[in-house]
């Protein structure tokens, strides 16, 4: 417990949102990144067709638009987890996403949970989980038990979709300048800010 | 590397463990020409991977000893004391040992920790000074890269400034200087064994805030470091080479016998041997290296392998403002207070006090472990971060010989050599302590307006994770394990390196004074080659 404490933390008094609206930039997609442990050059987006015959073509589409649908489903679970206020969210998500999926075990297991939420929309609203509308999608994942899950990589549907798709987009968020500065920290835990906000006081 | 984990022939010294203590009597001894081979018993990590590992550091789905591929089975152990000793999270195993994790403030011990016995009426005496060991520091502090200031008039006798300009103060920092200042306490900067500036080749600080457990920009030393420098000079470094034990004869160690990950069993000779396992590992292997000879161990003709076993205690005050407090930007302190450390005596001991730079919870780990999102985790957000202080701080528990290191036999690890069983007894010096500590703390806090909201006291302490005593140092060979060198007083060719050699602990965080230790150590090695 090297200088650490073992507090339970007490409601406060005073909110620190100091915006109403806030906006998520091309450094916060980057900064992303950082904190998932990815390269900012591998965030290029996914790999684009190789040339060859009309069999590989034809595989290499459906690989893209399988990844695509991922891609639009993790926007649309984005669109519920992210607060209201923020815009830019399909650009953020976009830009980090598809380096995430692209790894080879964890982009695996990434797309085998959204793939297991999209069975989920199928069967029991008869839907894609990207066409529901956000309030729809919102009950979804509660009904799954995803709100009330711990993360974990291998263990219920409910805590996978937790772990690879809900926590990692709030990850992203929420160590990026934008999502810290939504609470009032602009250099937040895994986001390498530099040396000076420390030292900084609030902006009233 | 040696890629088939082989022994090698012809060693001048074999090291035993890749921490710091290890690394830098390797890198020292390599440096000077002599042939060294270091084994580890845990992986060598990628540098690579330090951002996948700072996700698990934020993830909850991963433990603290997950972060760094901590093992139950390798690492298992049990603890019979009177209090809990959570082990696994007080350690890593692997090339940079504990130090990957460590949060790396690095103080001097006092004048007065070396001479506890005759200055404050507790505890030994060590058999060397502060002065004895002063030049030392000043090369422990430019081998780790240490960014400290001249301000804190309550250190020991400095020689001259620190290799870096200390860390500026946090805006936290002046908010606690006006309490003080109003209550007549003295802050000053914190030494810190991170780059403020580019250092030995590694990047400054660029605040990504979970230097505990893992810094992925190399600004916070870890003993890599050094055994990266050995390596460049000739030193064989083999990981996942755990040692079992060190065969010997009567007058010295012959073999160090490692396994490898293939199962294969190796007998690494040398000229000398270097234990540095940390203050757990380093009696086990002792204990585990009976034989008919010594049947209670190796350098254990005193009895005192493993007794004494000791760590800091943590006391900390944290409580809430009405107005920002700027916490969690960086993972690190830049303010302390060593005002009421000299005041020990023998029923308070010596305390350091810290202000806090990381109180109350960081946002993210909050977004992961809710149950809510959106606006709903927006607004929960906003309520429990932001406005958080804290003061913490160390003091120092005595050696008790009912406090110690010893092998459980009922239970074997996954090399089926008994476990380390972490004997931890505290006693009331170091909860009198902690309550001296924390009445300070509430001073500070009430001054400063603030609701207290948690306390760190006698009853809710817990150990900071520094090992000692357990080998101590000593001139007479029935009181002590090691002699001032910190060779053994058993065996001619095997010395002890770590906080497992220290008589007392003080209250300082002591890996400054293991790194001094094993310079020192290092110099009368290559004396005696
Ligand atoms: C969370 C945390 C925070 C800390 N913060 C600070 C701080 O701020 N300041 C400070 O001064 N100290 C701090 N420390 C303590 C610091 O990390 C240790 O004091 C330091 O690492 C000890 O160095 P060492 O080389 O003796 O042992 P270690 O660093 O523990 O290294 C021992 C090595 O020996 C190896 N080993 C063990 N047994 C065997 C065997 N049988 N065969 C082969 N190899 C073996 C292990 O694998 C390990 O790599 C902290 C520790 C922790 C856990
Ligand atoms: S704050 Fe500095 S030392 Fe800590 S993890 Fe970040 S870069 Fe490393």
């Amino acid at each position: 417990m090297e200088q650490s404490q073992s507090d339970s933390s007490q409601p406060r008094s005073e909110s620190s949102l100091s915006r109403s609206e806030s906006s998520l930039s091309r450094r916060d997609a980057l900064a992303a990144l950082s904190a998932l442990g990815m390269s900012a050059t591998a965030g290029c987006g996914a790999r684009a067709p190789q040339g060859g015959s009309d069999d590989e073509g034809g595989k290499e589409n459906k690989r893209r638009m399988e990844v695509e649908s991922t891609v639009q489903t993790y926007v649309a679970v984005a669109e519920v987890v992210y607060p209201t206020t923020l815009s830019g969210i399909e650009t953020f998500v976009r830009s980090f996403i598809a380096a995430r999926l692209d790894r080879e075990e964890r982009g695996t297991a990434m797309r085998d949970a959204v793939t297991e939420l999209q069975t989920v929309a199928d069967e029991w609203y008869d839907s894609s989980f990207e066409s529901l509308a956000p309030e729809t999608r919102d009950s979804l994942l509660r009904e799954l038990g995803v709100d009330e899950a711990d993360e974990d990589p291998d263990g219920t549907v409910s805590a996978r979709v937790r772990f690879y798709v809900v926590n990692e987009l709030l990850l992203a968020l929420y160590s990026s300048p934008t999502g810290g500065e939504l609470v009032g920290i602009e250099n937040p835990q895994g986001h390498p800010g530099g040396t000076d906000t420390y030292q900084r006081g609030p902006s009233r | 590397m040696s890629r088939r984990r082989q022994p090698s022939e012809n060693v001048d010294v074999c090291v035993v463990g890749a921490g710091p203590a290890g690394a830098l009597v390797a890198a020292r001894l390599a440096e000077q020409g002599y042939k060294v081979v270091v084994l580890d018993a845990g992986p060598r990590f990628n540098p690579e991977d330090r951002l996948k590992r700072q996700e698990r550091a934020l993830r909850p789905a991963y433990d603290r000893p997950a972060v760094w591929d901590g093992d139950p089975k390798r690492d298992a152990h049990t603890a019979s004391g009177e209090w809990f000793y959570p082990l696994n999270h007080a350690r890593v195993k692997g090339i940079g040992g504990s130090t990957l994790h460590w949060q790396g403030m690095v103080m001097r011990l006092h004048q007065d920790d070396f001479a506890s016995a005759s200055e404050r009426g507790a505890g030994v005496d060590w058999p060397i000074e502060y002065e004895d060991l002063q030049p030392y520091y000043a090369e422990a502090e430019q081998e780790l890269g240490v960014a400290g200031g001249m301000d804190n008039p309550y250190a020991p006798p400095r020689e001259g400034p620190f290799p870096m300009a200390p860390f500026e103060p946090s805006y936290s920092d002046s908010l606690f200087a006006e309490a003080c200042a109003e209550l007549g306490i003295d802050m000053h900067s914190v030494p810190n064994a991170r780059n403020s500036e580019p250092y030995d080749g590694r990047s400054e600080c660029v605040a990504y805030g979970t230097c505990q457990p893992v810094c992925p920009s190399g600004a916070k030393y870890d003993a890599t470091v050094h055994i990266e420098r050995a390596e460049s000079h000739g030193a064989t470094v083999i990981d996942r080479a755990p040692v079992q034990r060190l065969d010997h004869g009567s007058e010295s160690v012959e073999a160090a016998v490692y396994v490898t990950p293939e199962g294969e069993r190796h007998r690494q000779k040398a000229e000398m041997f270097v234990v540095a396992c940390g203050g757990v590992e380093t009696p086990r292997l002792l204990l585990l290296s009976e034989s008919e000879q010594y049947p209670n161990g190796l350098a254990n003709s005193s009895g005192l392998v493993g007794k004494y076993f000791m760590d800091h205690l943590f006391a900390g005050t944290g409580g809430v403002l009405d107005e920002p407090t700027r916490q969690n930007h960086v993972g690190f302190l830049t303010s302390g207070s060593h005002q009421f450390y000299d005041d020990a005596d023998e029923d308070v001991g010596p305390f350091k006090l810290e202000f806090f730079n990381y109180a109350g919870p960081s946002p993210v780990e909050l977004a992961l472990s809710g149950d809510d999102w959106g606006d709903d985790l927006l607004g929960r957000l906003g309520e429990e971060y932001g406005n958080h202080v804290a003061v913490g701080g160390l003091v120092e528990q005595l050696p008790r010989e009912d406090s110690y290191i010893g092998l459980d036999r009922e239970q074997t690890d996954s090399h089926g050599n008994p476990v380390p069983d972490v004997h931890w007894n505290v006693g009331e010096r170091a909860l009198q302590t902690i309550e001296r500590a924390n009445e300070v703390q509430e001073r500070i806090l009430r001054e400063l307006g603030a609701e207290i909201t948690w306390q760190a006291g006698p009853d809710s302490t817990g150990p900071a994770y520094h090992h000692m005593g357990t080998t101590r140092m000593g001139t007479n060979p029935a009181e002590s394990v090691v002699d001032p060198t910190l060779q053994t007083h058993d065996l001619a060719n095997c010395w002890l390196v770590g906080s497992s050699v220290f008589p007392t602990g003080g209250a300082m965080n002591p890996t400054l004074t293991i790194a001094a230790l094993a310079v020192r150590a290092a110099d009368s090695l290559a004396e005696a080659l």
